[in-house]
């Protein structure tokens, strides 16, 4: 592929040129035996058991980040969700909406990515399509994935499962790829070793869940946060949470940022991180669990369930005091000085 | 939040809680000038460390909560302009003026970019030869002084594609507008470390002078308690004086440096505050030998100011006659994703920090 070729409106009309792209990007980087049928639906056999469905569009400004890329994020946000709700990703769709302009060699690096990013999440792309906009009616690249997984019979996890007395886990350091894509952006000319922690999470909820089968429910605080996540968590299970902030896991990279930008890295997104809510007497399993798994390494108990003010998060702060966590409201922004 | 920090220390926090709770034995009402302060105590849950005896009250120290509406409307102006880039603080973003906030211009079509520092901006103009680039100056003396260095900076680069909407303001006029305004009720200012960094102690004496105690104060829990325990002790000895707590960072005189560059590129002029009016002096302007970077110049902008929404109390939150809540607007018409005044727009608005991190009721 010539160094400076660029996505043409034709890329998407359908024809030859839609084909070659097809080929080369596409084909090449996420094969396999269904997406080879090259039909028009993909035909699979009923995994048997209940199916988990769930799908994502993602739009990340830049589109590479340390740490990762708009394809690994568009495969690992989509798994994660599945895997949330307890399933075992199996198939992903993909859809690509493509600026005209865009540089076919930017596109092939993130469809690569995809690739490897599903082949380690143990998922099949099986169907996929391609348009192509004018020059200015999107930003470069949008990624749409669906995916699908199948669940454990008698495993039932959920938002509203948690219940006053319970664990509140979280899998390891919070706020890594939220800090790492504001300071990615355009103008903050700082560096701040931070990198995105996009990654799959099945493995991992399926190993605490071995430990620890009472879980209530797995959550990956993706966009909003910790603090979000868990006061969704609190008012869909009619119980308070509390949190101790002294044992909330925070890379120190990402807390010197968020101190330099004036930034709360409870709001901020995690991308390979999840909270999980255990029955108090296994929390000390999950705790293990998790940290026996490469993505858990830094794992805490940070809090708990408890029954007074139902739908309330209390965070103890690590110097002594008491506030609520209340919901992201608008977008995390940098102060001013 | 793992920090080895001696700013941060729980014992040290206790110890100084208990030693304010045992000074603290009649009602006291102390300020916080600054933004950054009222993050930060909301943030850490001071209040629920402090006597109920003892109250802060946020002031007029967020540049993003005085910016006029009517300085607003002239940004958002400026990105309705065809080849004008508007560079801007996020912050700045959703700030209501009378004729919408720059998020609304943006998505009109105007080319509106957030940067980081004033600096990019510069870059960005460097970038783009056939665009004017405008930035948002926008900041107490903290801020000021790197705006004027970027405007010396473009200068030196010859670059005719940069300009300033200057919203700077300075603090000292407005302490002496508060103090001479109606009665506060307070017993002293947390007076703010980063710009006492540039002005030092000396613009605070006014305030001492009407017996009110002052203390210069660092952002990090202890700092913050440390400083409330030396305004009470300043109370309690009956000699109300300006102190300095935040002694790594500030020296009574301040940076004469960076008040040099400011001076030399700007003068003070009248200017807008939202909900206080205008104060004498308290804004500043590019001088005469600048003027091709003014943007208001450039542009030919005038400021008119629109009312104030009404119902909006900011006015009195932004002197601390008014708590949030008491705002009828509050989490009703004005929330952080529709905002009606700037101060629920701004993370160190009080309104905003109110929302996020209201103390335990
Ligand atoms: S740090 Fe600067 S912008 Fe923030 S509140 Fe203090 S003076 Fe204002
Ligand atoms: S609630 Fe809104 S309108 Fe009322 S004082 Fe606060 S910012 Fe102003």
């Amino acid at each position: 592929m010539a160094q400076n070729e660029t996505i043409q409106l034709d890329h998407g009309a359908g024809g030859l040129a839609s084909r070659r792209l097809l080929e080369r990007v596409f084909a090449k980087h996420l094969a396999n035996d269904v997406l080879a049928q090259m039909d028009d639906a993909a035909v699979l056999a009923a995994p048997g058991g209940r199916l988990v469905v769930s799908t994502d569009s993602f739009v990340v400004d830049p589109l590479f980040f340390p740490g990762g890329d708009i394809g690994c994020l568009a495969v690992h946000g989509t798994v994660n969700d599945v895997a949330m709700r307890g399933g075992r990703p199996l198939y992903l769709t993909a859809g690509f909406v493509l600026e005209e302009g865009l540089a076919l060699a930017d596109l092939e690096r993130v469809v690569a990515s995809m690739g490897r990013a599903a082949a380690q999440a143990g998922v099949k792309v099986i169907a996929g399509d391609t348009k192509v906009v004018g020059r200015g009616q999107a930003d470069k690249l949008f990624i749409n994935t669906a995916g699908i997984g199948v669940l454990a019979d008698g495993l039932e996890l959920g938002a509203s499962r948690a219940r006053a007395g319970d664990a509140v886990l979280v899998s390891g350091t919070l706020g890594d790829h939220g800090v790492t894509i504001m300071a990615a952006r355009q103008g903050l000319g700082l560096d701040l070793s931070t990198r995105s922690d996009t990654a799959p999470l099945a493995d991992l909820v399926a190993d605490v869940l071995a430990a620890c089968p009472g879980a209530r429910l797995f959550r990956d605080p993706t966009r909003g946060g910790l603090a979000t996540a868990l006061k969704e968590i609190a008012e869909a299970s009619g119980v308070a949470m509390e949190l101790d902030e002294a044992a909330i896991p925070i890379a120190g990279a990402v807390a010197g940022a968020c101190e330099l930008l004036g930034l709360d890295p409870l709001y901020l997104a995690n991308e390979g991180k999840l909270i999980c809510v255990a029955p108090a007497e296994q929390a000390q399993a999950a705790l293990a669990a998790m940290r026996g798994h490469r993505l858990g390494d830094r794992a805490a108990i940070i809090g708990r369930a408890v029954a007074e003010k139902p739908g309330r998060v209390w965070l103890n702060t690590a110097v002594g005091g008491r506030r609520l966590l209340e919901m992201l409201s608008g977008e995390p922004l940098p102060r001013i000085c | 939040m793992k920090h080895v920090d001696p700013y941060r220390d729980p014992a040290l926090c206790r110890e100084l809680a208990q030693a304010i709770a045992k000074l603290c034995r009649r009602p006291v009402r102390f300020m916080e000038l600054c933004g950054t302060h009222t993050m930060a105590i909301a943030r850490h849950g001071l209040a629920s460390l402090l006597p109920p005896t003892l109250e802060f009250v946020s002031g007029p120290g967020c540049p993003v909560c005085v910016t006029s509406a009517g300085q607003i409307d002239q940004a958002v102006a400026l990105a309705g302009l065809d080849g004008v880039s508007v560079a801007t603080f996020g912050d700045m973003l959703r700030v209501p003026g009378g004729q919408g906030s720059l998020a609304q211009a943006r998505s009109r079509g105007g080319d509106v970019r957030v940067v980081y520092s004033a600096m990019d901006a510069v870059d960005l103009a460097q970038a783009m030869p056939g665009r004017r680039v405008a930035f948002l100056g926008i900041g107490f003396e903290t801020t000021a002084p790197t705006t004027a260095a970027a405007i010396l900076r473009a200068q030196a680069l010859g670059l005719d594609n940069f300009s300033v909407l200057c919203l700077h303001k300075l603090m000292p006029p407005a302490l002496a507008a508060l103090l001479d305004g109606p009665d506060l009720g307070l017993d002293g200012f947390l007076c703010p470390g980063h710009v006492s960094t540039v002005i030092g102690a000396a613009p605070y004496q006014i305030a001492a002078e009407r017996g009110l105690a002052c203390v210069i104060c660092g952002f990090e829990p202890v700092d913050i308690l440390a400083g409330a325990l030396m305004l009470l002790r300043q109370l309690d000895e009956g000699r109300p004086r300006v102190e300095i707590q935040y002694a790594r960072a500030v020296e009574a005189q301040g940076n004469p440096r960076a008040r040099a560059v400011m001076n030399q590129v700007f003068a003070a002029v009248d200017a807008p505050w939202r909900g206080l009016g205008w104060i004498a002096a308290s804004g500043l302007a590019a001088r005469p030998e600048f003027a091709s970077f003014d943007a208001a110049k450039v542009f030919g902008l005038d400021l008119s100011e629109p009312p104030e929404p009404p119902g909006c109390l900011c006015g009195q939150v932004l002197r601390g006659l008014a708590r949030p809540p008491q705002c009828a607007l509050f989490g009703r018409a004005c929330t952080p994703e529709s905002p009606v005044g700037p101060c629920m727009v701004s993370s160190e608005g009080a309104c905003a920090a109110w929302r996020s991190y209201r103390r335990e009721d």
